[in-house]
């Protein structure tokens, strides 16, 4: 098994006809994705690579059966897109787009509440299951199937990890990029939670960034909850305080949610802590033994 | 982005909060006669600076007479102030904001903030007003009123009711409160704030609430949408190369060492910075390329790593993912040729097609070292610049 998608998942993607939209879409299809449509309003009835185009979310999951879908619309109607899908009744949502204002996104994640949903994003790399389904920005050709989940607040760092496991031969059960923003759709516990009950993840790597509390709760989470072992990196050690080091998210203020501070909780909670991020695949390695 | 005090009060004073008079100035003639204009026989000076701290070293002082101002306005006005929380060069001071002078009985403090951890936006309000938050947090946090913000109602009067009651305000002063967290809040969600901060707020010898000090930061993500604040941009505080790298999608923010960072991805530009030190060396900077890593941006980022004069060595780490390497490859060669970089240039590239890539940077004939690991590159170019210290 997996985590959120595998090979039946059937996907759409809003903002299908756009750049970003176009070009992930063709890497997607190359993947083996079973993408059946997109969403582009007005061009509904049209075909693009030589796949359907719905006006709406509504008519595109209706007629194509879909449980997921891919947003890259841009970041000023990111929020419209979001509830849409969610309305439609597709399961997962998953938001690429950077940039995406917080009050937007702190309405959805108020109207996502009690619905049966997962919202990955915004300012995301996606979600991949390796040889399976890739929803997303993120190179295949790195990945590997395999028994490590790997969930990371961020982009190419996440890359950085998947390679590593890669190498050493372990590939990976799913990767989940939950975004770099104050407000997401998805947490590291709700990600640590699918991976504790799928069979196929044996050990988890999170990669976490200074700022914010998320790692905090994280090491809360798998200190009650969590039997797998959990390999923890923090990137942004260096960095100074109340300084934003590219992601809304990670800022340090006041000498809160700093590496340190965060490492010592995790390691607390019987995380293993990887301070050198050329050295995740080595520690995972040394876990497993 | 930040904005200045006058002009978060700009903002407090449209949504009807209680505030002192006050005039905006930028010289010492236009401070003189602003004061025909406001009452009371004493005025405060307040260098407009983004950055806290003023008062400890001179920023806000209170005049007593005219010659008093002229003096204080000619002494701060076109000085750097250096406060605790600004870099050794300090912060320009372009503006004086003159206000009048209050009797203060009580301070008190009281902010909204997007709280990541509730997911929602919060309150915060203390008797121990006056003080930094950050403090407080620190040695007795309980003493900090928290209430987060249904968003789908907003703040409710019972809420703001039950923090006056808190703070052992009146019955009278109950009612202000709950008018200012109102409208607090109105402002946060038109403006697409996620700061706001009133410290401190403050009760009169006259028994009413005052907003003496604002500080406001605004959500850089939703400036599209806020054209009236876009406008309220003061380059004058921001680090020029900053701003530059900023026009070209760059996200660069200098630091002390000398091992100039060009990375693509902010995750991994922490990882890289992070990598530099665990090995004994010091970053000159975090600079992220983004996803888009054109020879453009390439180049511009190469100049501006190398306007900063510390820097002995470039170390460029790209994670190419779907973008090709190759291609990022003679972007580089063709940025370090053209802008003629001197010093070595360390290039680690990961990803689609990196054999190529490596191939090319290796004939290039230029001085640039490229390596396939991340670990070996960054051990690289920390030996390049004399190894651990």
């Amino acid at each position: 098994m997996s985590i959120l998608v595998d090979k039946n998942t059937k996907v759409i993607c809003q903002g299908f006809t756009g750049q970003q939209g176009t070009f992930h879409s063709e890497q997607a299809l190359e993947y083996g994705t079973r993408l059946m449509g997109g969403v582009t309003p007005g061009k509904g009835g049209q075909t693009h690579l030589g796949l359907p185009i719905f006006n709406t979310v509504a008519e595109a999951a209706q007629a194509t059966e879909a449980d997921a879908s891919v947003i890259y619309v841009p970041a000023p109607f990111c929020k419209d897109s979001i509830i849409e899908a969610i309305d439609a009744g597709i399961r997962l949502v998953v938001c690429i787009t950077e940039g995406m204002p917080i009050l937007d996104m702190l309405q959805v994640k108020h109207y996502i509440r009690d619905k049966a949903v997962q919202v990955i994003g915004p300012n995301c790399p996606g979600v991949i299951t390796p040889g399976a389904c890739k929803i997303g920005i993120m190179p295949g050709n790195i990945h590997q199937p395999g028994k490590v989940g790997i969930v990371s607040r961020s982009g190419t760092l996440t890359y950085e990890a998947v390679k590593q496991t890669t190498e050493i031969g372990l590939g990976q059960s799913t990767c989940v990029g939950i975004g770099g923003d104050p407000i997401a759709g998805s947490s590291f516990t709700d990600i640590l939670a699918m991976f504790e009950e799928d069979y196929q993840t044996e050990v988890i790597v999170m990669v976490g960034e200074i700022g914010g509390t998320a790692e905090e709760e994280a090491a809360a989470y798998i200190k009650r909850h969590m039997d797998k072992p959990v390999i923890a990196y923090i990137a942004g050690a260096t960095a100074p305080t109340g300084r934003r080091m590219g992601h809304a998210g990670a800022i340090i203020a006041g000498g809160k949610g700093t590496a340190d501070e965060k490492y010592k909780i995790l390691e607390e909670a019987g995380v293993h802590i990887v301070r050198s991020p050329a050295e995740i695949g080595k520690k995972v390695l040394e876990v497993l033994k | 982005m930040n904005l200045h005090e006058y002009q978060s009060k700009q903002l407090l004073a449209k949504y009807g909060l209680p505030l002192l008079k006050g005039v905006m100035v930028n010289s010492v003639e236009q401070a003189t006669s602003a004061v025909s204009a406001l009452s009371g026989d004493s005025w405060m000076v307040k260098a407009q600076i983004h950055a806290g701290g003023r008062g400890q070293v001179g920023g806000v002082k209170r005049v007593s007479s005219k010659e008093e101002l002229a003096e204080t306005s000619r002494r701060l006005l076109h000085s750097n102030l250096v406060t605790h929380q600004t870099t050794e060069k300090g912060q320009p001071v372009n503006q004086l904001l003159i206000e009048e002078t209050c009797e203060i009985e009580r301070e008190y403090y009281l902010s909204a903030v997007i709280d990541r951890s509730a997911q929602k936006i919060v309150f915060m309000a203390s008797k121990e007003g006056g003080v930094e938050i950050e403090t407080v947090a620190e040695t007795a946090p309980e003493k900090i009123l928290k209430l987060s913000v249904d968003p789908l109602l907003g703040i409710m009067p019972f809420q703001c009711r039950s923090v006056a009651l808190q703070l052992g305000l009146t019955e009278t002063q109950s009612k202000q409160l709950t008018k200012v967290m109102t409208n607090l809040y109105r402002l946060f969600i038109d403006y697409d704030l996620s700061l706001i901060e009133i410290n401190p707020l403050v009760v009169t010898k006259q028994g009413d609430l005052l907003c003496l000090d604002a500080k406001i930061n605004l959500d850089d993500n939703a400036l599209y949408r806020q054209p009236n604040l876009r406008d309220m941009r003061d380059n004058s505080q921001e680090d020029p190369r900053e701003m530059r790298a900023r026009e070209w999608e760059l996200n660069y923010i200098p630091l002390e060492g000398d091992i100039g960072c060009m990375v693509n991805g902010a995750g991994l530009a922490m990882a890289t910075m992070d990598l530099i030190k665990l090995h004994g060396g010091n970053p000159a900077n975090f600079l992220d390329v983004g996803g888009g890593a054109t020879e453009e941006r390439v180049k511009e980022a190469f100049k501006i790593i190398l306007s900063d004069s510390h820097v002995k060595v470039v170390f460029v780490n790209i994670f190419g993912g779907i973008v090709r390497c190759d291609l990022i490859a003679q972007g580089i060669i063709k940025a370090v040729s053209e802008v003629g970089i001197k010093i070595p240039v360390v290039v680690r590239l990961q990803g689609n097609r990196a054999e190529e890539a490596s191939e090319l940077l290796g004939k290039s004939g230029l001085n640039i070292i490229a390596v396939e690991s991340f670990n070996e590159a960054a051990k690289m170019a920390v030996n390049m610049v004399g190894g651990k210290r």
